[in-house]
Parts: C-alpha cells; structure tokens; sequence
C-alpha cells in the first residue's frame, strides 16, 4: 500500500511537471472522430465543430447564441432590387493561417471567395473531385447549384457578386452554413503545383483558414489539437489551446469531465445530466434546440388523405404525457413545425387538444371504422426524438382507445428513411429535423414543399396555398414581409395537419466551472471562441 | 521443419480466399446503404443517388465488385476509406499499434496472473484458493465487458480517482509519433512523465481486455497442470525425494505448458474481438473501435479490408505459435 501511494504521489508530480502551465488551454471531449478537415464535402455536427466553426469563417455568419445573421468575412452586403445580386463587400486584412505546412503571402480575396463556391459547384474546376468518391452534400441539398447564376470578382479585389437565377431570400443564411466556409485558393494552388495527386488530400487533413484557431495536428480518432490564431481579424480569442478529445460513449464523456480530464463535453445521456447538475465543480447550460419532432402522415393515402381523419387521429394523442415520459424534462410540446427560438414563430396558434371522444366522433363523422394502420418508429435515438419506440407504443394505446390499430414498423436507419419517403409509404412516420441555418424556409420548404415530394416531405403534401405561401417568402427579403408569409404558412399547417408536431427538446451543454463565457448554440454547433477560462 | 511451415502455408491460402469472401458479403449483407449513410439530413435525390453509386462502383454487378476488390488487394492497393477518403492501409498502420500495445499490455496481465493461480490452484487442488480462483475465472468468464469497463471506470477513475478515464496519454503530451506506441514514442520524446502517463491509461483498459484471457489461462494452466501432476514421472520425482517446488517447476510446469502455449496463441484472435469492446468503451485509437466506427457509417471499404487485414494478422499469430509449438514439441512436425 505504501509503495502503491508512492508511485500515486510520484505520479501526480511529474504529471503536472510535464503538463504545460502557463498556456490557458481547454479540453473539449467531443463525440466522434471527424472524417477530415474540410467543411465542403462533410456532412456530421462532429465534423463542423471540428473544421468549420474553428478553423474557418464564412462571408456571414450567425450570431453567438441565435440564429440572426451578422457580417463576417463580408463587412457588409447589398442585394438588388429584383433579389437576384448580392454584392459583398470583403474585410480588408484578413490574414490565412500560417502553419508548419503553408505560409500565406497574401490576404483574402475575392479570389479566395469565388474558389471556395466553384470547387463545389463547377465540375470542371481542378478540386471539384480532389477526393475520391468526394461528394458535395451541403452544397446539393442547398440547392446551390439550381439558384447560383455566376460568383464573380465586382468592382476590386474586395468584392464578390453572387448572381442568382431566381429570387432566394435564405440564400444569405444559406452562406452563413458550414459548407459556405471560405478556404484559401493560394494554398490550393500551392497543392495544386506540386502535381501529385497525394497532395491534394492534404487539403483535407492539413487545413488552412482564417478562423479563431489554427489547426496544429489531428492523432486520428484521439486528439485534435488548436491554437488560437494570433493574427485573427476579431483579434486573438481568450484561450491558447483548444483540444478535442474525441470519446464516444457519453457515459465516459461525462465521468471525464467529473475527473477533470475535459472542461466541457457534448451531448450527455439524458440519464446523467441529473448527476451532473449535482456536482459542485460542473455547471450545466440548457438550451431550447433549434428542432421539431413530428409524425407525418401519408396526405395521399386513404383514409388520411381526409384532413379531418388527420386531426381525429392527432386529437386521439396526449401529446404531454409522451413529452413528459420519452423527453424526461427536456422537451417542450410543439405546436407549431417551428420552433418558439425561431423568428416568425406564431405564438397565435392553437395546438389541436386532447379530446379522444372528439377524435372518435370526427372518425366516425368521416365514416372511418375499425381503422389499422401503420405507424413508423426510428431505429435510433435523435435529439428531437430520444426513443422513438417509447412514443410509438404510447401513440398506440391512445389510438387503440379510439377504435384504432396501430402496427409499429421500423427498419435500419438509412432504410428506414428511403422507405418513409416513398410517396406511397403508407401510415404514420415519425421523424425530425434540426435547423440548419436558421431562416424559416430551412424548416417549412425543406420539410413540406411539394418538391421536396420523395426527399423529405414525408407526408406528400402538396397543398396550393401552403405552397404559394412559402415560395413567396423566398422571394421577398424584407422580414416582416416574410413574417407575415409564414405566419399564414402555420395556419395553414394547422388546418390540414399533414403531420402532428409533437416536440421541441432541450439540448444540455454541461461544463467545468472555469469555463466562462459559452453560449449554447441554436443550430447544435460547438464553438470556443469566445470562451474563456478562469485559473 | 520446412516442409512443415509450407504445409502450414498451403492451408493458408484458402482460408484468406473464404474470409475475403466473408468480409465483403458480411458489410453488404447488413440493412443500410453506404450513400445514403454519408449524405446530409437532406438525403440525396434519386438522380443523385444513380450517380455517385455509379460514381463507387456499386452499380456493377456483386461479382464484379467483389473480383476489383479481390483484384486491388493482390495488388497491394487495400481502396479508399468512404468515410475519410484516406487509403484503408494508411488508416489501419496508424491505428494498429495502438491495439498491440493494448493487447500486449493484457496478455502479459493475463499470462503473469493466469499461469500462477493456474498452478496454485493444481497444487492445492479441491482448497479455498482452488475454489476461489476458478470461481473467480468463471465469472471473469462470463463477464459482459461493456459493463465491466464501465464500473472499473467509475469506481477506480470516478471514485477513487486512481486512473484516467479513457484516452492513451493525457492531453497535456504533445510529441511526434514515431513508432506509433505511445509508451516508446515518449520515451524518444525524451518525455518520462508521458511514459508514466501512458503506462496509466493502459491498465484498466488492458486489466478490462485480460479479464477474459485470464481466466481462461488460469483454467487451461490448471487442468494441464493436473494432469501432469498424476504421471507417473512426477510420482517418480517425489519418490526420489526431490524438493516439492522444483518437482512443479521443472517437471510439472514444463510439460504442462505445452498446452497452455497453445491457448495462448488462440487467445490472440479473441483479443481482437475483445479489442473491439474495450476500444469503444474507453475512446482508444485502435483498430477495434475504428471496425466499430466503420461498420455504423457502412463504410463498406474500410470494414472489407479492414477484416481482412485483421484476419491476416491473427493467421500470422496463429502460424508462429505452431511453429513455436513445433519447436517445443517435435512429435507434431511429424504427424
């Protein structure tokens, strides 16, 4: 025992004689290992924190804690009349990382901007397919390609014109997004030079941007390590080493941070975010996530193509009791496909009430009797919805007390997710979504326009008015205008019921105490640099 | 001797043919779909979706694919990670030192305490210690690893504070990787105090991976034990007077080893499919968790060459303790 103590103490000792003392470093354990380093081609929240929100900057971004889109890399930017130019206006001196593998000779540039959206956009471009099997997701599920006309130099090197082929409003919250990150043609071209196809790839694992953090060494699947920028336009963060210490199981997560080996974790498991809270040395953030839950119906297969039988079978649901039970504390009942956090959220609406000897009458009203249908569960656990089973069993039995019969069906996630989204599906499908960019669109035309018919709008809703609706509000810049628009588009919803919302959940962000200044982030992106930490 | 390893060799070949064969039908026969698994919430149009399936290679016929994968393997070129873009055989050289150091670190663990309790137990065959070290075994046996990472976790990191929770070194170490083995890297580092660091993450992890090749050893060393005990050679042994001690040792022990070697041996492929529990739990870098990492992002590529290589592996392993075993034993070069 002595001896063991010993060791312990020697241990201890040269422990912290070999850590660094002096630097203000932070220890961030994060969820999974990023594919790369290049916010172009990723898809993952993992692979953002990891690249974008550190490394990079975009032309405009999103303000710290909200969705509000504020300048950046562009100083300021105008938009035509007829919506179809955005001219930005650059920030002069905004310097590239230097690293131990490039040294910039130049400040960003248009050049730099156009490079970043063609790589993605034109196949002819040298790095449209650098990697392979590279595919552009972001930059496809935008839309980019069918709106974007040209991306060319204006007036000097500090001006960008964006010209589109229609009118698109979210497109300015579209160049706040992770793939819209600014990456740096001078360094491509330096890759590009060497002519060997292996050095492209560095481009990927060896990044350089113009954000808060300068990428230092990635040992794969363990440690990412940063190191604040000290030439960074908004000036040189609070701390000096930013370190991901990638562990994936929450449960070890949360004993890290209990032990001191990490200052601030993502995603706890709902199970011990109690015990967290419990500990004197954490502090835990809450946030309201920029999500909805909801459980689409098939528009287009009888009897729901009916919206009373869409109502009845919501009404039948005691939506409190399933938020109470599957979200334990951290949901909030949805009433509207938006989130409250979301500007042009109609605090007006009233959510359809839990009435089951209504929902019978409105059955039987609609001459629906001994009704069986299926009703879709997800395999895995989601913010928006953590078990979706759970749900599925509760929406059972309150159906089963209205005459109805419920088949709960579920498959492998990818399956689940093309079979739900056939047009023909029939039945109840339970699915979600979590904001991308903030605006509106991003939830009411991604979700429940008629295009998105067979990608993911998995009621097959295709209805004139809601569709009009939220294709003019692409089309007029002025919020209020579009406010007004969306306000009418959550009417709408609500009379049809095309899906039932069902929540809203909370995001936990828990944290050693010595962390100062984290915002929790709508959009579910974890960002340091503004954090500080106290000694 | 070397008609024997050509043997050996030639029994090789078709194993390598079937696990090629099983590894690259076992990622396809999984539900789930490698584009869709990569795209954004957004999905991938149908359109879309035809051309970058066009665009891997998995719109050609199954038994195309599977000859251009077989075809690249024999060519050295093991393809490119789906998921990281990065060659599968860079990937997995950076990751597998990470596991031997685990699986070495456990093996020794299990061998230094398994073959002592082993003969211990032979020796007082049928007291306490026999009935509490093989019970002991037993449960070790049967124990899920999941859950028994976790509680040594939380009681020994959480609790007592005695270990670090996971990780290979403390994040506070910074050098150039070198061998890839975080306890010799630190050392060329000319870092000591990365050393002890390294040493410490190692144990739970490692008495975790060990639980369950420890008792089997311990089992293996005492039933073999047991039997040697009886020979008549050893009742000869103490006939003559011999000290009780250098009868077990010289005698006994020698001759049971035989057997155990074997074990060991065999305990290597378990190891692997230890590593890939004890991995996840506590966020090593290693092969295992990289597996486990794969196969939820059906990076088809990755999993394929990735069994395949591990395969190769624990055939050398396996191969060399035959080997081994016919040096030690030379009746089996004969038969």
């Amino acid at each position: 025992m002595h001896l063991m103590k010993t060791l312990l103490a020697a241990t201890a000792l040269v422990a912290v004689m070999g850590g660094s003392v002096y630097a203000k470093q932070l220890v961030f354990c994060s969820e999974a290992s990023p594919a790369h380093f290049d916010p172009g081609p990723t898809t993952g929240g993992n692979d953002f924190d990891a690249s974008s929100r550190a490394i990079y900057d975009r032309l405009v971004e999103f303000e710290h804690g909200g969705t509000a889109v504020i300048p950046g890399l562009a100083e300021s930017w105008e938009v035509s009349a007829d919506g179809l130019e955005y001219t930005f206006k650059l920030r002069p001196g905004v310097k590239f990382h230097t690293t131990s593998y490039f040294t910039p000779t130049r400040d960003l540039t248009a050049d730099d901007v156009i490079f970043s959206l063609e790589r993605q956009w034109k196949e002819d471009n040298a790095w449209n397919k650098y990697l392979e099997g590279i595919s552009w997701d972001y930059f496809q599920g935008m839309d980019m390609p069918k709106f974007l006309k040209s991306v060319e130099k204006g007036a000097d090197d500090l001006t960008v014109v964006i010209t589109l082929n229609e009118p698109n409003a979210p497109m300015i919250a579209n160049l706040g997004m992770d793939f819209a990150s600014i990456v740096s043609k001078e360094y491509a071209d330096q890759l590009l030079a060497k002519n060997d196809p292996a050095a492209l790839a560095d481009f990927s694992n060896k990044p350089v941007g113009t954000g808060a953090f300068v990428f230092v060494d990635y040992q794969t699947d363990a440690v990412i390590r940063y190191q604040a920028f000290a030439d960074y336009w908004r000036g040189k963060v609070a701390i000096d080493d930013l370190i991901f210490a990638i562990t994936t199981d929450p449960a070890v997560r949360a004993q890290k941070l209990k032990a001191g080996e990490c200052d601030i974790m993502s995603y706890p498991a709902p199970a011990d975010v109690a015990g967290l809270q419990d500990d004197a040395n954490l502090q835990v953030l809450e946030q309201e996530g920029l999500n909805i839950g909801y459980m689409s119906y098939n528009t287009t297969v009888a009897p729901m193509d009916n919206a009373n039988v869409r109502k009845a079978l919501s009404m039948a649901i005691n939506k409190t009791a399933i938020v109470d039970a599957v979200y334990e504390g951290a949901g909030q009942v949805a009433k509207n496909l938006i989130p409250p956090t979301m500007w042009s959220y109609d605090d007006k609406i009233v959510d359809t009430t839990y009435d089951p000897e209504g929902a019978k009458k409105l059955l039987a009203d609609a001459g629906v009797s001994g009704l069986t249908l299926d009703l879709w569960a997800m395999p895995v656990s989601r913010p928006y919805n953590p078990n979706a089973q759970r749900v599925a069993e509760l929406i059972q039995a309150d159906w089963a007390a209205v005459g109805v019969t419920a088949n709960i069906v579920t498959y492998e996630w990818t399956e689940y997710r093309e079979r739900g989204k056939k047009p023909d599906r029939p039945g109840a499908f339970q699915i979600g979504w979590t904001g991308d960019n903030g605006d509106p669109d991003n939830f009411f035309a991604t979700l429940f326009s008629c295009s998105a018919i067979g990608v993911s709008n998995y009621s097959s809703w295709c209805n004139d008015d809601f569709e009009k609706v939220i294709q003019d509000a692409k089309k007029v810049s002025d919020q209020a205008e579009r406010t007004a628009l969306y306000t009418k588009a959550q009417e709408i919803f609500k009379a049809e019921e095309p899906a039932m919302t069902i929540a809203h959940s909370k995001v936990f962000m828990p944290m050693n105490k010595r962390v100062v200044g984290y915002t929790m982030d709508p959009l579910g992106i974890h960002r340091f640099d503004n954090v500080d930490v106290t000694e | 001797m070397l008609r024997f390893i050509l043997q050996k060799l030639a029994l090789i070949v078709p194993t390598i043919i079937g696990i090629t064969i099983a590894s690259f039908a076992f990622i396809r026969l999984l539900p789930g779909d490698p584009i869709l698994a990569m795209a954004s919430q957004y999905g991938v149009t149908p359109e879309r979706y035809e051309i970058l399936k066009h665009q891997y290679g998995y719109d050609l016929p199954i038994w195309q694919q599977y000859f251009n994968y077989v075809g690249g393997i024999l060519q050295g070129n093991f393809g490119i990670s789906l998921a990281t873009k990065r060659p599968v055989i860079e990937e997995f050289m950076t990751l597998f030192p990470a596991t031997v150091e685990l699986a070495l670190f456990a093996i020794l663990i299990a061998v230094a305490l398994g073959i002592p309790a082993g003969i211990f137990a032979a020796i007082k065959r049928g007291s306490w210690f026999d009935q509490i070290t093989m019970g002991v075994a037993l449960t070790g046996y049967s124990m899920p690893i999941f859950w028994w990472g976790l509680l040594l976790i939380i009681f020994f990191s959480g609790y007592l504070g005695w270990t670090p929770v996971s990780g290979r070194i403390a994040v506070s170490f910074f050098f150039p990787r070198v061998t890839g083995f975080m306890l010799i890297d630190s050392l060329i580092a000319g870092k000591p105090a990365g050393f002890v660091s390294a040493l410490r993450h190692l144990i739970l992890p490692a008495v975790v991976l060990a639980t369950i090749p420890l008792a089997v050893i311990a089992r293996q060393t005492r039933s073999a034990m047991l039997e040697v005990l009886g020979e008549d050679y050893v009742r000869t042994a103490r006939a003559k007077g011999l000290e009780p001690s250098r009868v077990v040792a010289v005698h006994a022990f020698r001759n049971a080893l035989i057997p155990v070697v074997t074990t060991i041996g065999l305990q290597v492929g378990l190891l692997m499919g230890g590593a890939i529990l004890t991995e996840t739990i506590f966020s090593w870098p290693g092969i295992g968790k990289w597996m486990i990492d794969s196969i939820s992002k059906r990076d088809y590529v990755s999993v394929q060459s990735g069994l395949l290589l591990i395969a190769l592996i624990v055939m050398a392993v396996n191969l060399i303790v035959d080997i081994l075993y016919a040096v030690i034993n030379p009746r089996i070069r004969v038969q």
